[in-house]
C-alpha cells in the first residue's frame, strides 16, 4: 500500500442480478469513492470505511462474476462487479486492510486518549499492555468504556483491581497459538468435474503453509523459481502433477514425465533438506532411544552385502526407486510437523510471504541450536530421572505447565454437551419408555406409594423436611419455567433461549454490577474525600442499573417475559436487593454517621 | 536404603524395595559365593538391572581384597546408556553413604562410530567407513610417514592421547558414551582409545554382548584384563546365534577387481615377509600366528592363488539350479577335491589375510570387506565340523524366475559361541524377563548353572490388563492367519479396534504387527478406508520403518507427543528393533495391541535347517518350537509397557488363535495370571468397555505398600525384621 490508494474500473450494482452502472472505483485509506462513467448518473458514492462493517466476495471461477460486496453498518450494502478477478482481489485486500485499520484506530484512539488524559506518568509499555488487554477482551473493553469513559471510575481505579491481570501478563507464557491441523494433506481431494479429464485442486494459504513445512524441498524450489522462473500458478500445477503421479503409484509414468520436464523432476527427488535435517537431529536425540548408534556396533554386521531381509525385497528396478514414496515416511513427517506446531505467527495470506517467513525462521532455529549448550545438561537430568523407579521412592514434584483454555465457558459447555449427547444415545431408549406412561398410570403408582408410606409410615427421614420442601419448591419452579419449552434442546440454559441482544445485555449488566460492587466495597472504610466522592459516584451508577433492568424486562417479547423475569428477579433479589441494598444501607448509615460526626465536630471546633 | 544379605551390606539407592528384587539379590549372592554360573528369570518391570548392579557393586565393596570386576553386556547401545544411567544413580548413593572409598570407574564401550570426536572422521556414513577413516589417520605407518612429511594428516586427538601416554587416565566415575566424548573433547584425547585403555582399570564395563562373543574382540579385552572376571550377561542368545555370510554374483565381480588390486599392490611393493606385520590392533598373538600358518600359504602369492581358487569354487557352487544344503565336513571335502584347498588352509584364511593387509599397510579397510567376508567364511568352515550348515539358494522363493543366488553359512549351535565365555569367566549371570522354559537353556548353551530360578511378580493392584480379542464388532473373527489376513473384514475390524481405542485411551498406544510387509499393506488399506484420518483426529501417528534414522526420530517425536499430552500411536513390528529394545513404560504406552501371532517366516531355509538340528540334537518338536517362539515374541512386545508397580497398561492380543489353549498357555506366567477367563474371547465393543473400566480404576490413588495381605513393597525396617526372623526365602 505504498501509494495508499487503489483505482479500478468497476460496475456499481444495487443488487447481484442487476445490470450495474459502469464507472471508476477509487479507494483511499479512509474512504472509497465511486464515479460513474456517465456523469449524469445518480449512482455516485462517497463512503467512509468506518461505516463499513464487513465485506464479502465471490469465489474465483471461470464463469463467475468478480463481485465485491461491502456491507454497511446500518444495513444495506454496496456491490461492485470488476472486469477480472485480479482487480477484484486487489480491491478486496485493500478493503480488508482499510477496515482493519479504521476499526482498530477508532477503538484504540478513544482508549488511548482516555488513558493519556487521566494518568500522565504511565510508561508507554504499561499503556500498551493495557490497550492490548482491552483489545483482547471485549467484555473488559465494554466495562472500560462504560465506567472509565463514562466517568464513574478513574483510569487508575479501574486498573487497580486488575493489577494481577497486568502483572501476570508480563510473565505469562506466550499467547496460546492455534496449532496445525492433525489431518494430512491428502484430505485435499482433487475434484474432477466429470465431463473432461480436468482435475481441480484447491490450495488455500493454510495448505500451502503445511506443504512448505512438511516438504522443505518444495519450499526451497518455490523460493528459487517463483517468480523468476515460473509463475506461482505454474509452480503449483507442476507440484500437483507430481503429487498425482506419486499418489497413483505409477512410477514408470512418473519417470517418463520427469525425463521430459526438469522442473517437474524436482518434485520427485528425495528430499535432501530433510535428509540433512535428520542427520542433524539424530545427534540431539535421547541416547536411550538412539537405535542408530547400534548400527554397526556388532562385529558381524555386513554392510552393502545386501543380505535379503525377510519380506523386504522389491521386484522393481531400482531406477524407479525415487519415484515411489512410502506412506510411512510421509506419516512420520506429517506428525513431526504437527508436533512442532505452527511456527510462523502471521496472517496466512500471500504464499510468497509465507515461504520467506519460514525460511527466516529456519535460520533462527539453526542459530539457536548452535548457541544452546545447556540442552545437553537438560537431557542428562531427564535421563537420570527416567532411570529411577518411581514407586520405590518418595514422589517428586514435577514442574507442570498451566492449562490454558482460550474460552473456558465455551469449552466446558461443549464438553458437557458432548457428554450429555453420549449419554443421551444410550439413554434414549429408556427415556422413550418413560414418556409412554400415561397420567393415570403415573397417578396410580404415586397413590400406591403414598398408601404404602401411610401403612408402613416413614422411618427416620434421611433428609430434613425443610430441606425437602426447599428442593421440591425449587424443582417445581424450574419445571414450570421449562414446561413451555419441552421438545427444545434440553441442554441449553434459559439464557440461550433469549434473543441474543437481551442475553448480551443481561450478561453485560451482570458483569457491570459485579465490577461496581467490587469497587464500592473496596473503597471502605472511607478515609479520604477522594474515596467519598468515588463512593457517591458508584452509588449513582448503581442506582441507574435498576431502571435498566426493568427496561429489559419490559422490552422483551411476551414469550420470554416470564423467562426474563425469572432471571432478572434473582438478579434483582440477590444482587441488587441484597448486595446493592446492603451497599446503599451501608452508604446511608455511613453518611449519617459522617454528618453527625461533622455536626459533633463543629462544637469541638468552636470550643 | 541399606541392608544385610548374609555377610554383605547392600546399598540400594531407593527407600523401598520389591520383595522379588530382594530374593533376586539373595540368589545372585549365592551364585557369586559358589563361583558358578547362574540363570535368573524375573518379569519385566521389576527392576532387574538395579538389583543386579547394586548387589554386585556392594559385593565388591564388602570384599575389598577379592576385587571383582563386572562386565555387563547389553544388546544395544541405548540399553547400555540406560544401564549406565541407573549405575550413576547407584554410584551417587553409595558415594553419599560411604564417601570416597566407594569410588569406582565404570564406562561404556562401543565402536569408533559412537565414540569418535574427530569431525572429519565421524561424518562418514557407516561404521566401516568411520573405522577406515580412523585407521587412515592413526595407523602406525601413517604416523611414521607424517613425522617426515607434515602434509600427511593425522588425528590430533589420537596424537594428544599418545603424547599424554600414561597420564591419560579417566578419573573415577560413571561414564556414558556421551560423557566419554565430552571428556575427550575437554582434554583433547581420543575417547575411543582412552576407553579401550581404561578397560583394564575399570570396575564395571558395559558393552554390547557381541563384543563378548566375537573371538577377535574378546581376545583384546581379555588380554587387557588379566584378572579374574565376572560377567553379567543379559538376555543374550535369546535367539540362536547365527552367522550369515552372503555372496552374490555382482559382488563376485567386484571382488575380482579388489582382488586384482591386492595383486597389483603386492607387485608394487615386492615381497614382504610376515614377520613385521602386526603393527597395531593385534588380534592374535604373534607367536601363535607364526607357528600356525601352514607353509603353503605363507608366501603371499601362494595365498592369493588359494583365495583365487576358493572364489572360483564358490562361484561355481553358486551357479547351481537347486537349493543345496550341506554340512561343513562335506563342504570342506568338496573344496579339497575340486579346488585343492585343505581344511587347515581354510582355517587360516582370516589370519593370513589380516596379516597381508597389515603388511601392505592398507588403510582403506572398508574397500576390502568382501574379500574379508570370504576369508571369515573359509575360517569358520575350516574350524567347525558340526553345528553349522551351508545353504545355497539360487533364487528368492517369491520370484523364482529372477536368479539371485545366495550362499549362507548358518550356525545352529549357540553353545559354540558362548563356550569360551563360560570357560574364561568365574561367574556368568544370564538374566532376562523371558527365559522360560528355564531348564532348556542350560541344555542349549551346554553349561551347568549353580542357581537357576524363575521369579514371579507381586503386584499391588491389577495394573496389567491382558485381553484376547477374537472378533470385531460385527462378530467376524480376526486373525493374521494366511488365508484371513488380507480379508477386507479383518482389515476393517483391526482398524475399527484401533480407532475405538485411540478415543478411549490417553497418551501413548503401541501397535505391533507381524511383519514389515504386513504393516505396510494394512496401513495403506487403512488409509484408503479413511481410518487413518479418523485416528489422526485423536492422536498423531508414527511408524517404524526399516530406515533406522527415521525410526529413531519417529520414536523421539512419539515421546515428545506423549510428553506434551497430545498423545500418539506408534506402529511397530514384532521382532523388529523397536520391539526388542525400546521401553514404552508409563505414559509412553498405556496400551499395546498385538495384531496377529508373530510366527517366524517358516519357509526360510535357515529356520528349517535350525529346526532340524533342534529335533536331532534336543528332540524338540518343530511345531512346539515355533509356537513357543511366536508367543515369546508376543510377550516380549507387550511386556514393554510395564516398568514398575506404579505403572499400568493394557495388552490386547488381537487374533482368534490366542484363545486356543495350546497357544495361550505358552505365554509367560505373569501375563497368564492376569488373564481372566472373561477376557479370553472378546469382541471390539467389549474390549472398549473393559478398557474404560480399567483406566478409570487405575486413575484412583492406592496404597503402594500393598496394604492388606502380601506386602509388595518393603522398607528398611521390614527387611531388618525379616533377617531377624531369618525367613527371607519364604517370601516367594
Amino acid at each position: 500500500m505504498a501509494d495508499g490508494q487503489v483505482v479500478k474500473r468497476a460496475k456499481y450494482k444495487s443488487s447481484v442480478k442487476g445490470p450495474g452502472v459502469p464507472g471508476v472505483l477509487k479507494m483511499t485509506q479512509d474512504k472509497f469513492v465511486f464515479m460513474p462513467n456517465d456523469p449524469t448518473s445518480s449512482a455516485r458514492l462517497n463512503v467512509e470505511f468506518r461505516l463499513i462493517k464487513g465485506h464479502k466476495f465471490t469465489k474465483e471461477g471461470p464463469n463467475k462474476q468478480a463481485l465485491l460486496n461491502l456491507a454497511q453498518d446500518q444495513g444495506g450494502n454496496y456491490i461492485f462487479e470488476f472486469d477480472n478477478f485480479s482487480d477484484r482481489d486487489v480491491c478486496r485486500e485493500f478493503t480488508a486492510r482499510a477496515l482493519a485499520m479504521s476499526g482498530e484506530s477508532g477503538k484504540a484512539d478513544s482508549e488511548r486518549s482516555a488513558v493519556t488524559i487521566q494518568d500522565e506518568q504511565l510508561s508507554t509499555a504499561e499503556m500498551e499492555r493495557r490497550i492490548k488487554l482491552l483489545q483482547e477482551d471485549s467484555e473488559l473493553q465494554k466495562l472500560h468504556k462504560q465506567f472509565v469513559i463514562g466517568g464513574v471510575l478513574t483510569e487508575a481505579e479501574f486498573w487497580a483491581t486488575r493489577k494481577k491481570l497486568l502483572d501476570g501478563d508480563a510473565g505469562r507464557m506466550p499467547k496460546q497459538r492455534v496449532g496445525l491441523k492433525s489431518a494430512m494433506l491428502w484430505d485435499v481431494k482433487p475434484s474432477a468435474d466429470g465431463k473432461s479429464n480436468r482435475v481441480t485442486l484447491n490450495l488455500t494459504p493454510e495448505i500451502v503453509h503445511q506443504i512448505f513445512a512438511e516438504k522443505p524441498a518444495v519450499h526451497q524450489a518455490f523460493l528459487n523459481f517463483v517468480p523468476s522462473k515460473m509463475t506461482e500458478k505454474d509452480f503449483w500445477t507442476k507440484y500437483s502433477k507430481a503429487e498425482y503421479f506419486l499418489r497413483s503409484k505409477n512410477a514408470v509414468a512418473a519417470a517418463a514425465e520427469a525425463a521430459e520436464d526438469e522442473e517437474l523432476a524436482i518434485f520427485f527427488k528425495h528430499d535432501d533438506v530433510l535428509l540433512n535435517e535428520a542427520r542433524r537431529k539424530i545427534r540431539r536425540v535421547d541416547p536411550t532411544l538412539d537405535m542408530e548408534a547400534d548400527e554397526g556396533d556388532d562385529y558381524m554386521h555386513l554392510p552393502d552385502h545386501g543380505l535379503p531381509h525377510v519380506g523386504s525385497k522389491d521386484a522393481m528396478d531400482s531406477q524407479y526407486e525415487q519415484y515411489r514414496r512410502s506412506l510411512s515416511q510421509s506419516l512420520n513427517r506429517h506428525a513431526e510437523v504437527v508436533l512442532e506446531g505452527r511456527a510462523i505467527n502471521m496472517e496466512l495470506g500471500d504464499t510468497r510471504a509465507v515461504a520467506e517467513a519460514l525460511a527466516r525462521l529456519k535460520q533462527v532455529q539453526l542459530a539457536n541450536e548452535a548457541s544452546h549448550g545447556n540442552n545437553n545438561q537438560q537431557r542428562l537430568v531427564r535421563i537420570s530421572r527416567m532411570a529411577e523407579i518411581e514407586d520405590l521412592q518418595a514422589p517428586r514434584d514435577l514442574p507442570f505447565a498451566p492449562l490454558c483454555i482460550k474460552d473456558p465457558r465455551e469449552y466446558f459447555d461443549s464438553q458437557q454437551a458432548n457428554a450429555l449427547k453420549a449419554l443421551g444415545d444410550t439413554l434414549a431408549a429408556t427415556k422413550q419408555m418413560k414418556c409412554r406412561l400415561s397420567t393415570s398410570e403415573a397417578y396410580r403408582s404415586l397413590r400406591e406409594f403414598i398408601s404404602e408410606v401411610k401403612v408402613a409410615g416413614l422411618g427416620d427421614p434421611i433428609v430434613k423436611p425443610e430441606v425437602t420442601i426447599k428442593v421440591l419448591n425449587g424443582l417445581t419452579q424450574s419445571i414450570s419455567s421449562t414446561k413451555y419449552h419441552l421438545g427444545k434442546n434440553p441442554q441449553e440454559s434459559v439464557l440461550d433461549r433469549l434473543p441474543s441482544m437481551t442475553k448480551e445485555e443481561l450478561l453485560h449488566h451482570w458483569t457491570s454490577i459485579q465490577e461496581l460492587l467490587k469497587h464500592f466495597w473496596s473503597s471502605y472504610p472511607i478515609t479520604t474525600t477522594h474515596l467519598y466522592t468515588k463512593v457517591s459516584r458508584l452509588k449513582d451508577a448503581m442506582s441507574q442499573i435498576y431502571p435498566k433492568l426493568q427496561e429489559i424486562k419490559e422490552s422483551v417479547q411476551s414469550d420470554f417475559r416470564h423467562q426474563v423475569s425469572l432471571l432478572v428477579q434473582p438478579m434483582l433479589q440477590t444482587i441488587l436487593v441484597q448486595a446493592l441494598d446492603a451497599a446503599f444501607a451501608h452508604y446511608d448509615a455511613d453518611l449519617q454517621k459522617r454528618s453527625s460526626a461533622k455536626s459533633g465536630e463543629r462544637p469541638n471546633g468552636f470550643v | 536404603m541399606k541392608f544385610q544379605i548374609e555377610d554383605v551390606t547392600v546399598y540400594f539407592p531407593y527407600d523401598h524395595i520389591y520383595p522379588e528384587q530382594y530374593s533376586y539379590m539373595v540368589e545372585l549372592k549365592r551364585a557369586l559365593d559358589a563361583k558358578g554360573h547362574c540363570l535368573l528369570e524375573m518379569p519385566t518391570g521389576t527392576g532387574k538391572t538395579i538389583a543386579l548392579l547394586s548387589l554386585i557393586t556392594s559385593y565388591a565393596l564388602s570384599k575389598p581384597s577379592n576385587s571383582v570386576k563386572l562386565l555387563y553386556c547389553t544388546r544395544t547401545v541405548h540399553e547400555m546408556e540406560k544401564t549406565l544411567a541407573e549405575l550413576r544413580l547407584l554410584h551417587q548413593y553409595q558415594l553419599q553413604h560411604l564417601g570416597p572409598s566407594a569410588r569406582i570407574l565404570a564406562l561404556g564401550l562401543s565402536s569408533r562410530k559412537n565414540l569418535c570426536i574427530n569431525p572429519s572422521v565421524v561424518s562418514a556414513e557407516n561404521r566401516d567407513s568411520v573405522d577406515a577413516a580412523c585407521r587412515k589417520l592413526t595407523a602406525s605407518w601413517v604416523r611414521a610417514l607424517a613425522i617426515e612429511n607434515p602434509n600427511i594428516p593425522t588425528c590430533q586427538f589420537f596424537e594428544n592421547y599418545e603424547k599424554a601416554s600414561s597420564d591419560a587416565v579417566l578419573p573415577p566415575g560413571v561414564y556414558t558414551l556421551q560423557d566419554l566424548r565430552a571428556f575427550g573433547k575437554e582434554k583433547g584425547w581420543c575417547p575411543y582409545f582412552l576407553a579401550r585403555h581404561m578397560v583394564q582399570f575399570a570396575n564395571v564395563v558395559v558393552y554390547s554382548y557381541q563384543y563378548l562373543l566375537d573371538p577377535k574382540v574378546a581376545g583384546i579385552i581379555s588380554k587387557e584384563m588379566q584378572r579374574e572376571l565376572l560377567k553379567g550377561l543379559r538376555e543374550i542368545l535369546i535367539r540362536w546365534l547365527r552367522r550369515l555370510k552372503g555372496l552374490r554374483p555382482p559382488d563376485a565381480s567386484r571382488l575380482r577387481a579388489e582382488y586384482n588390486r591386492l595383486v597389483d599392490g603386492l607387485a608394487q611393493r615386492g615381497n614382504l615377509s610376515i614377520t613385521d606385520t602386526w603393527l597395531s590392533n593385534p588380534a592374535l598373538p604373534d607367536d601363535i600366528l607364526k607357528e600356525a600358518v601352514p607353509g603353503n600359504i605363507r608366501r603371499a602369492e601362494h595365498f592369493l592363488s588359494v583365495l583365487r581358487r576358493l572364489v572360483q569354487y564358490l562361484k561355481g557352487r553358486l551357479e547351481t539350479e537347486n537349493v543345496e544344503k550341506e554340512g561343513p565336513v562335506a563342504f570342506v571335502a568338496s573344496v579339497n577335491a575340486q579346488a585343492g584347498i585343505d581344511q587347515k588352509m581354510l582355517k587360516f584364511c582370516y589370519d593370513r589375510l589380516h596379516s597381508l593387509m597389515l603388511t601392505l599397510e592398507i588403510t582403506d579397510t572398508d574397500e576390502f570387506l568382501h574379500i574379508q567376508t570370504i576369508c571369515d567364511f573359509a575360517t569358520l568352515v575350516g574350524t567347525y565340523t558340526r553345528g553349522f550348515s551351508i545353504i545355497i539358494e539360487p533364487f528368492d522363493e517369491r520370484m523364482p524366475n529372477i536368479p539371485d543366488p545366495v550362499l549362507q553359512l548358518s550356525c545352529h549351535d549357540a553353545s559354540l559361541a558362548i563356550k569360551p565365555v563360560f570357560e574364561r569367566f568365574q561367574s556368568v549371570v544370564i538374566t532376562s524377563g523371558t527365559l522360560s522354559p528355564i531348564d532348556l537353556y542350560p541344555r542349549l548353551l551346554n553349561f551347568n548353572p549353580v542357581v537357576s530360578r524363575s521369579f514371579t511378580m507381586s503386584l499391588t493392584r491389577d495394573c496389567i490388563c491382558p485381553m484376547v480379542l477374537t472378533r470385531g464388532s460385527d462378530q467376524l473373527p480376526v486373525s493374521t492367519k494366511f488365508d484371513l489376513r488380507s480379508d477386507e473384514g479383518v482389515v476393517r475390524n483391526y482398524g475399527r479396534l484401533l480407532l475405538e481405542m485411540v478415543s478411549v485411551v490417553p497418551d501413548g498406544i503401541v501397535c505391533f504387527f507381524v511383519s514389515y510387509s504386513y504393516m505396510d499393506s494394512i496401513v495403506n488399506r487403512w488409509n484408503e478406508l479413511n481410518i487413518l484420518k479418523e485416528i489422526m483426529q485423536h492422536k498423531l501417528i508414527f511408524i517404524e520403518t526399516q530406515d533406522v534414522v527415521e525410526t529413531t526420530l519417529a520414536l523421539d517425536n512419539y515421546r515428545k507427543a506423549c510428553d506434551c499430552g497430545k498423545g500418539a500411536v506408534f506402529f511397530s513390528v514384532a521382532r523388529g528393533k523397536v520391539a526388542e529394545g525400546i521401553d514404552f513404560d508409563r505414559h509412553y504406552g498405556r496400551l499395546v495391541i498385538m495384531f496377529g501371532v508373530p510366527f517366524q517366516y517358516t519357509l526360510s531355509r535357515i529356520l528349517l535347517a535350525r529346526l532340524e538340528y533342534l529335533r536331532e540334537t534336543f528332540q524338540i518338536k518343530e511345531g512346539d518350537f515355533l509356537t513357543f517362539d511366536a508367543l515369546r515374541q508376543a510377550a516380549q512386545c507387550v511386556g514393554r509397557v510395564i516398568r514398575s508397580k506404579a505403572d499400568y497398561g493394557m495388552m490386547i492380543f488381537a487374533d482368534k488363535r490366542y484363545s486356543r489353549h495350546d497357544k495361550r498357555s505358552k505365554l509367560p506366567g505373569w501375563i497368564l495370571s492376569h488373564l481372566r477367563d472373561a477376557h479370553l474371547n472378546l469382541s471390539t465393543d467389549m474390549a472398549v468397555h473393559i478398557a474404560r473400566e480399567f483406566l478409570r480404576k487405575m486413575a484412583q490413588p492406592y496404597d503402594k505398600s500393598g496394604g492388606s495381605g502380601v506386602k509388595t513393597l518393603l522398607s528398611q525396617e521390614d527387611l531388618e525384621k525379616m533377617s531377624n526372623g531369618n525367613n527371607g526365602e519364604v517370601l516367594f
